[in-house]
């Protein structure tokens, strides 16, 4: 299987099964539409005399030539050899957590799929006695797994940073018993942030996420207060002093964009200005019925934007003042193992998600939704025929996925999506597949244009 | 080549073969908690 696209000015071929990504000149191009699933040595006539009105023979056989030796290579028309990976997905440990340790938060946006911080249940922060039970969960379940992932989130985590700090220590003291290797993450709104603890995420937490939505007008539109007050001027000149003082540590610099911001571009290139280099920016994930969603009509608008981003990353890239753009970073070179791609982001199988109740959820997007509770700590219960389901979802098991271009990028897309929008983990959700397609449709660009 | 170039060496499948160690980075830790892609992650072997 291949997927070829033109865009700005470049021709490229993705060969979905190998990997390998070529830019083409039009005659390649052209004579690809002509050709099946195979390379014979000799073109057939038809494949030649259908293009003769607009090429010489001689260049049509030179380039059928070149085509050739890329499928004697494996290069082109690779067959598909992963399905027989994908039971390697099964029964793997648990190896990831996301920690809800406040479900409560001091802002009120409009668009938070956590019910505005309480996921709908009521506003509550974990205590120190069910941190340290998810701790011990994730080792016990974690088998020979070294790298252990805990990433804190809410709510507002911040709001609850003394119990984040002792889970913390907790953890350190005894990874080292456990032959266990404790990377901590934060996600914050940036409200709390104080110079105390600033040092904490900078000294503890392998990646921050901080949220920002891009201009004030914008930001401050959605993102407020419970008495409606924006909050771009306090939490700007607080992440552009957490960055400053991270030196070279992750972090990421995280919006959300909404129908009110089609022009979301403008919103990057202003956190970029903000002196921001990693940045990531999503679509909102909402009722479709509400007056900021994106929705199918939308997508043609939010198409010329992703390109004018990568059209803005190329020209930074070539005056040394680039950034960085989550979904537009692949390494054409190596990547993620096959293994990794076809199984995706491992949700309710190697990560879940746990709320100050000590309830287990697939992950932090299944939270609230009662009929996908995986456990809870408290009981000392797990169901493991859940965890069998979700190990079970890869892109073979999605019927969509299985005959997409893109499967090996996108991985099979986002259970809890699935589960919203079409209310089936795996029956993909058409405008988040068609938006990641072209996401890496840009991305593959941009190193088109850099090679 | 004249008509074609290559962007990279395909690894795909050696990838297949070498891989599934499940030390990498889970992807939902990443940046953004709601599109946890894999593809532009790294492998830490």
């Amino acid at each position: 299987m291949i997927h070829k696209y033109k865009m700005n000015n470049y021709n490229i071929v993705v060969d979905v099964n190998s990997g390998a990504v070529h830019i083409v000149d039009d005659i390649a191009f052209d004579i690809l539409d002509c050709i099946g699933e195979e390379i014979d040595e000799f073109p057939s006539r038809e494949i030649i005399e259908c293009l003769l009105n607009k090429y010489n023979r001689s260049e049509l056989m030179d380039t059928y030539d070149e085509l050739y030796e890329l499928y004697k290579d494996g290069q082109i028309f690779f067959e598909d050899v992963y399905e027989e990976f994908a039971n390697i997905t099964e029964n793997t440990p648990i190896k990831a957590m996301c920690l809800n340790v406040a479900h409560d938060c001091n802002l009120r946006c409009e668009y938070c799929f956590a019910s505005k911080g309480d996921f709908g249940k009521g506003r509550i922060l974990m205590s120190l006695e069910t941190g340290k039970k998810a701790i011990d969960f994730l080792i016990k379940n974690s088998g020979n797994r070294h790298n252990l992932e805990l990433d804190f989130f809410g709510g507002e985590p911040l709001m609850n940073f003394d119990v984040v700090k002792k889970i913390v220590e907790y953890a350190r003291s005894i990874e080292k018993k456990y032959n266990k290797n404790f990377r901590f993450t934060i996600t914050t709104n940036g409200l709390l942030l104080t110079d105390e603890i600033i040092d904490f995420i900078n000294s503890e937490m392998s990646n921050v996420v901080l949220s920002l939505d891009g201009r004030k007008e914008i930001n401050d539109l959605l993102r407020v207060t419970p008495n409606k007050k924006g909050c771009y001027d306090i939490i700007v000149p607080k992440y552009q002093k957490l960055v400053e003082s991270r030196k070279d540590k992750d972090y990421y610099v995280r919006g959300t964009f909404t129908k009110h911001n089609l022009d979301f571009a403008n919103d990057i290139i202003h956190m970029a200005d903000l002196g921001f280099k990693n940045i990531s920016i999503e679509p909102v994930v909402s009722d479709p019925k509400l007056d900021y969603s994106i929705r199918e009509e939308d997508l043609k608008r939010v198409f010329e934007e992703y390109e004018n981003i990568a059209k803005e990353i190329i020209e930074r890239k070539k005056s040394g003042k680039s950034f960085n753009f989550f979904h537009f970073i692949i390494d054409l070179e190596q990547g993620p193992c096959a293994i990794k791609r076809l199984r995706g982001c491992g949700c309710g199988n190697e990560y879940v998600a746990v709320t100050p109740h000590g309830d287990i959820f697939p992950c932090h997007q299944f939270v609230g939704y009662d009929n996908w509770k995986i456990g809870n700590l408290n009981e000392e219960t797990f169901d493991y025929k859940m965890k069998d389901k979700f190990s079970k979802t890869n892109i073979y098991s999605k019927q969509d996925c299985k005959k997409c271009w893109a499967k090996f990028y996108c991985s099979g897309g986002c259970n809890a999506n699935n589960m919203q929008y079409e209310g089936d983990i795996l029956k993909s959700h058409k405008i988040a597949c068609e938006l990641e397609k072209k996401r890496v449709e840009c991305a593959i660009m941009i190193n088109a244009a850099l090679s | 080549m004249k008509h074609i170039k290559t962007l990279n060496k395909a690894t795909l499948k050696e990838s297949a073969a070498k891989g599934g160690c499940g030390e990498c980075q889970a992807s939902c830790q990443s940046a953004c908690k709601t599109s946890c892609t894999v593809a532009n992650q790294k492998c830490e072997k």
